[in-house]
């Protein structure tokens, strides 16, 4: 199943140079889809590397972690913390978030990893729910509880009062020694982390480290027989991946300085899986594929409404609109989990590789048409079929 | 003493909801070997019967009201109450445990048609995907309840004859100052009956043993020709069933919303974990007594000493109990030891 071929580095470069100029180009290509605002193109970055991310942990070694959202969490406050007390340039805030989230991943994982399948969710998941409860009740002074914590007037941002930058009478914005967070050179921010993270992400992926994970995948005691102890790789894999989603909730508070306990409750941590399998589980770029078509849907269909829809539907005769319209509008606007719920079940049934098993069968189908043709028959062609025909 | 024998009570029938739950869960794991991330579901969806029935028994006609004599007032009156007047009200007075008639076909059904058209597709496949795929289940079922019921939670009341409190301290000498509300003692009455009907029917009837026997092993009961996947969808059956009568049950003590399902699911899967996967006995004995722990960390003693504890109390005892005793409480040699 998974894609073990060797690539060549010059192959790999061709990647990263081909992403880079989709990432970068954004702004430009999604103009016609109605996306091409620094918000949304933002969160697509955001939910890409906390996807990838995941993906080291859960697409390599096969574990499902379902605390995830916890070290977005982590990475969200620490990086509200950094802007309220040191400055609120978004490097000590970035590597503040990255790094805590990191040893968070380490303790937690210390213990989660003990165990392994089903036991291994559940841990997370506890582990997950209680700082989502502590954070809501008694570490109210550091996560401000309910209302989430958020910048003042009198915070003593200390870095900045020592260059001499004081705040004036609006709240001052994360930014990037003078450039700002929000906007369009935000989106170039969050873009140049997700190449590097990207860049890191591929480079595991191509490295022993990332063939030792998938081992961990496909068989752990003959991993063990062969003489390597499988505990030091699993831990590193999760607090990386803890770290990407440290990173990642720390941008979050880039975009928006602002952190809530929400941030990680387990619905959070689902998120991010359904993120990953939508896009294809194990794959290098299906997660980022994921985020992208989750994120950008749920902007579309949640802005969906009644009026909207029957004007929408206004070219069915009025008896018609109505109940068509309802019956639509349980899947857009506020029903847009629905929509997600059914997508994701019929995704877990009938394509449990993601949309990338999707687009390889595709292609397989379409290159198979074109070649079957004029070599009918011969040997290398009946073995490819039938290996086609195994995994269909 | 009054306190802790309230504690305990508070935590028996906390823990009465658990074990309802985490047996359906242990059993549908038992039998079929699926991990049912929509158990919660479930649940909450026998709470929405409960509020159906409640919906249904008060359907109303504008009736003109005599009691306002200046002007042509009218008032809702349930149609019940039009046709059959006291004994309507009364009806009405009773809807939560009348929906428990209604709730055994209908969960019977649902869990029947569950497993029918989407569990029995995941018995082979990973339980990573059947996590996935029950969970995506989830959000669904509570998606349609929440576009037809809304968002908010609906408060449904427990009969008018049951709705105080008990004088429980005079019954144990404890004095008259320590009441306990009726309906959450019938909620534990009912918890416990419902166990032990669980129980009785899978020691004491045939078609227990048979099932029993399956979950021991499969195949050779399959080989004794006995169509064994039936029986176990029956069992899925019972599960929902069981599950649906809890949420019936909880109606009174916990206004359902959409959500209620979730809250509950999280923590019935650390229960069952701790009572170790595939033992029902360990399913409502964990259930009890995380339901206890919880309620005695809520006691303002013990938060003045560890702040916070009554929030995490139950992972952090998960956390403990599965890095001690990886197969839980009463777990099963061989079972899930992946």
């Amino acid at each position: 199943m998974t894609n073990t071929k060797i690539v060549s580095p010059k192959q790999d470069l061709i990647y990263m140079a081909i992403l880079s100029a989709v990432v970068l180009t954004m702004p430009i290509w999604l103009q016609p889809f109605g996306a091409a605002y620094p918000d949304l193109m933002q969160k697509f970055m955001i939910f890409g590397i906390f996807a990838i991310g995941y993906n080291i942990l859960f697409g390599l070694t096969g574990y499902l972690s379902f605390g995830h959202a916890a070290f977005l969490g982590v990475g969200s406050y620490t990086a509200v913390w950094s802007f309220k007390l040191l400055s609120m340039n978004v490097i000590p805030a970035l590597i503040f978030g990255t790094v805590l989230s990191g040893l968070f991943a380490l303790a937690i994982g210390f213990v989660s990893l003990r165990r392994s399948g089903i036991y291994f969710s559940i841990l997370t998941l506890a582990f997950a729910q209680m700082s989502y409860n502590l954070a809501y009740s008694v570490l109210t002074p550091i996560t401000n509880g309910e209302t989430g914590l958020q910048l003042t007037q009198g915070d003593p941002r200390v870095l900045d009062r020592m260059s001499g930058i004081e705040a004036n009478a609006s709240l001052p914005t994360p930014n990037l020694f003078g450039i700002e967070g929000v906007g369009y050179s935000g989106f170039y921010i969050c873009a140049a982390l997700l190449l590097i993270s990207f860049f890191i992400y591929l480079r595991i992926f191509r490295s022993p480290f990332g063939l030792k994970l998938r081992a961990i995948k496909s068989n752990q005691n003959r991993m063990g027989y062969t003489g390597f102890s499988t505990r030091p790789y699993l831990m590193t894999a999760f607090v990386i991946s803890g770290m990407y989603a440290g990173l990642a909730g720390s941008l979050l508070a880039v975009t928006d300085p602002l952190a809530g306990a929400e941030r990680m409750q387990w619905t959070a941590s689902g998120e991010v899986v359904l993120i990953t399998i939508l896009g294809g589980v194990g794959t290098l770029i299906g997660p980022l594929l994921g985020a992208g078509i989750i994120k950008y849907f749920e902007n579309i269909f949640s802005a969906f409404n009644e009026t909207v829809l029957l004007n929408a539907f206004s070219f069915l005769p009025d008896w018609l609109a109505h109940p068509v319209a309802s019956v639509v509008g349980l899947f857009v606007g506020e029903g847009w989990h629905l929509t997600l719920g059914l997508v994701f079940m019929l995704i877990v049934i009938f394509l449990p590789g993601g949309i990338m098993e999707g687009i390889s069968r595709l292609w397989r189908l379409v290159t198979r048409r074109n070649k079957a043709e004029p070599v009918a028959g011969t040997h290398e062609n009946k073995e490819k079929e039938q290996a086609s025909a195994g995994e269909v | 003493m009054d306190a802790i024998f309230l504690q305990i009570l508070n935590g028996l029938d906390k823990g009465g909801a658990y074990a309802l739950i985490a047996l359906g869960l242990t059993l549908v794991f038992g039998t079929l070997g699926v991990v049912n991330f929509a158990h919660g579901a479930i649940f909450m969806m026998g709470a929405f019967c409960a509020v159906t029935v409640e919906k249904l028994l008060t359907l109303s006609v504008r009736v003109r009201d005599e009691s306002v004599t200046f002007f042509e007032a009218y008032k809702e009156t349930p149609y019940l109450e039009v046709w059959f007047g006291d004994t309507g009200t009364a009806i009405i007075d009773w809807s939560v445990p009348l929906s428990i008639i209604l709730a055994i076909p209908v969960m019977l059904l649902i869990g029947i048609v569950m497993e029918r058209s989407l569990i029995r597709y995941f018995y082979k496949r990973p339980h990573a995907e059947q996590i996935l795929v029950t969970f995506g289940l989830a959000i669904v079922l509570q998606e349609l309840i929440k576009s037809f019921f809304g968002a908010n939670p609906l408060p449904q009341g427990a009969p008018d004859i049951v709705a105080g409190s008990a004088a429980i301290g005079a019954v144990f000498g404890l004095g008259d100052a320590v009441v306990y509300p009726w309906w959450r003692l019938i909620y534990l009455a009912f918890s416990l009956l419902t166990i032990g009907l669980v129980f009785s029917f899978l020691h004491f009837t045939t078609y227990g043993m048979v099932v029993r026997a399956g979950m021991a092993d499969r195949e050779t009961v399959e080989l004794l020709g006995i169509n064994i996947e039936r029986r176990f969808t029956i069992v899925f059956g019972i599960a929902a069933v069981v599950a649906g009568l809890a949420g019936v049950m909880y109606t009174p003590v916990l206004p359902p919303d959409y959500h209620l399902g979730m809250d509950f699911l999280v923590l019935s899967f650390v229960v069952v974990v701790v009572g170790g996967m595939g033992s029902l006995p360990g399913a409502v004995l964990a259930g009890f007594l995380l339901g206890i722990l919880q309620s005695f960390s809520s006691m303002t003693e013990v938060k003045d000493i560890f702040p916070g504890i009554d929030q995490i109390i139950i992972y952090l005892v998960a956390v403990v109990i599965l890095l001690t005793r990886p197969r839980g409480l009463m777990g099963r040699r061989g079972v899930m030891e992946s």
